[in-house]
């Protein structure tokens, strides 16, 4: 197994599926996606305990320009970094209310151009997920050791343009 | 000093005289309100902190023998700006200020993280420097130098998880409740710590840790092996975060020439992290500080005895100052 991010469909639209090998290549998407984003776009993460979404998140702040330390927003709910487009890294784990997420007041983060990457976006669907790219990654234990399935998903095709110029990118399974 | 703690979970209040010698130190837990969420839900937690915050106020100075009347003869009046969830910090935040004022008297705005270690001050004022601070609880995990009370300096920290998440999110993957730590420990007592042998991360890579990793390890193992007991894996799994921290609380204390090592922060209420880190310590020459369990959680007696340490060094904060749910551990 290596380090090197493989297309597992062939593209669809709105739909890449991807294996991700390893941590280093779901951190590696991780900084493709952010390269992709513009300011004021938001990027709803979802997957289980463990399946790499703030493994992810690392390599998307890394991508946009920021050396901070990303760590688990579980406690805070949210952390900002200092990327460019600032990135507001979000975490859902412990909400149950959509109103708990309009609290959070991320439309005020997209309308001054910040980039919002939710964990556990699934909370924040309504209120975010219109326009969202939709990561989906795999459990820790439906493949084998750190290799994860990752989904990408894009329901309002606004993405549609930019995801076609990425899958040619990536290594293709069976070749 | 009156001061005001609500970051997360507790609601809390505490009169401190000369910054050494507690009146008072009232506590009103908002735990049974969020066992039910597995977690702390922050609306629920900004408006328990509201409904709580002035009984706990007048209970903390009654029990000092003083009510409001006395507001004007405190020193100041001190809360919690961060870090921590931004509607409960705003509550502690905004009664002190309004306190402040209208007794005529400074506010102080006191870091969460350096008021932890200001518990060591009033329970063990004797405490040998430097120290090796191991501050561990829900949203932090921290190794800090500390030369003298308000002189230290940050050495590593968690580079994911904190350690007391990975107990609460292990917990609910586990179905054994919140907090997580307590439940693990409680399950952990009835199973074999040996039964599965997890990774222990970043063992010998400097003073920074990770608990991510360890999290996956436990679900992995889980759907792996079916067979095993909730009792051992809990065991197994609090037996690798305790071989992590005492670790690298030992190799912190020998790389300062530290000659104690403290606990403090909610995870440091946890049995066997308090034996296994006391029975090295020992081993190792050094003192150890076990703060009680009241002092290891969230009080706001330790932010009365930062806050008048910080008073006495930089003066009060500003009225327009606020709540900060990001704050770093302070440069000092």
């Amino acid at each position: 197994m290596n380090d090197t991010l493989q297309l597992e469909s062939s593209v669809e639209v709105g739909r890449l599926v991807l294996l991700s090998p390893s941590a280093a290549s779901t951190r590696a998407l991780g900084a493709l996606v952010g390269r992709l984003l513009e300011p004021g776009e938001v990027v709803l993460l979802s997957g289980g305990l463990g399946a790499g979404k703030t493994t992810f998140t690392k390599g998307l702040v890394a991508a946009l320009g920021s050396s901070e330390e990303v760590t688990s927003p579980t406690f805070t709910l949210l952390r900002t970094y200092a990327s460019t487009p600032v990135v507001a890294h979000v975490d859902c784990w412990r909400l149950e209310d959509l109103n708990e997420v309009v609290d959070l007041a991320l439309e005020e983060v997209l309308d001054e151009g910040g980039i919002v990457v939710v964990e556990w976006g699934e909370a924040a669907a309504p209120l975010l997920g219109a326009e969202a790219l939709v990561v989906t990654i795999s459990d820790p234990g439906e493949l084998c050791g750190s290799a994860r399935r990752v989904e990408l998903c894009d329901p309002s095709g606004r993405f549609r343009e930019r995801l076609a110029a990425l899958a040619p990118r990536l290594a293709r399974v069976g070749r | 000093m009156l001061a005001i703690e609500s970051s997360c979970d507790e609601t809390a209040a505490a009169v401190v005289a000369d910054g050494r010698h507690v009146r008072s130190s009232v506590v009103s837990s908002q735990v049974d309100l969020h066992a039910r969420f597995g977690g702390v839900v922050p609306e629920i937690a900004g408006r328990a902190h509201l409904e709580r915050l002035l009984p706990v106020v007048d209970e903390a100075l009654a029990s000092a023998g003083l009510s409001r009347a006395d507001g004007p003869s405190l020193a100041a009046v001190a809360a919690t700006s961060g870090p921590g969830l931004i509607g409960s910090l705003l509550v502690g935040v905004s009664a002190a200020k309004a306190l402040a004022l209208a007794w005529n008297v400074p506010y102080v705005a006191v870091n969460h993280l350096e008021g932890h270690l200001f518990a060591s001050l009033l329970e063990a004022p004797d405490l040998e420097h430097p120290a090796i601070v191991l501050l561990v609880s829900g949203g932090h995990t921290l190794l800090v130098r500390l030369d003298a009370p308000g002189r230290y300096a940050l050495l590593g920290g968690t580079v994911d998880d904190a350690a007391g998440e990975a107990f609460d999110k292990v917990a609910r993957y586990l179905g054994l409740g919140y907090p997580g730590g307590p439940a693990i420990e409680a399950a952990a007592r009835q199973g074999d710590p040996t039964a599965v042998a997890f990774p222990r991360p970043m063992l010998d890579e400097g003073f920074s840790c990770s608990f991510s990793g360890l999290k996956t390890a436990v679900v992995t193992t889980v759907r792996a092996r079916p067979e095993l007991s909730t009792e051992d894996v809990a065991a197994s799994f609090q037996a690798a975060v305790i071989d992590v921290l005492v670790h690298k609380a030992l190799a912190a204390a020998r790389a300062v020439g530290a000659r104690s090592i403290c606990l403090a922060g909610g995870v440091g209420a946890n049995g066997p992290l308090r034996a296994r880190l006391e029975e090295a310590a020992a081993a190792a020459g050094l003192s150890s500080y076990l703060p009680s369990r009241a002092m290891c959680t969230d009080n706001a007696a330790m932010i009365a005895a930062c806050a008048f340490a910080r008073l006495e060094r930089s003066g009060a904060s500003p009225l327009d100052s606020g709540a900060e749910p990001s704050l770093a551990f302070p440069a000092a």
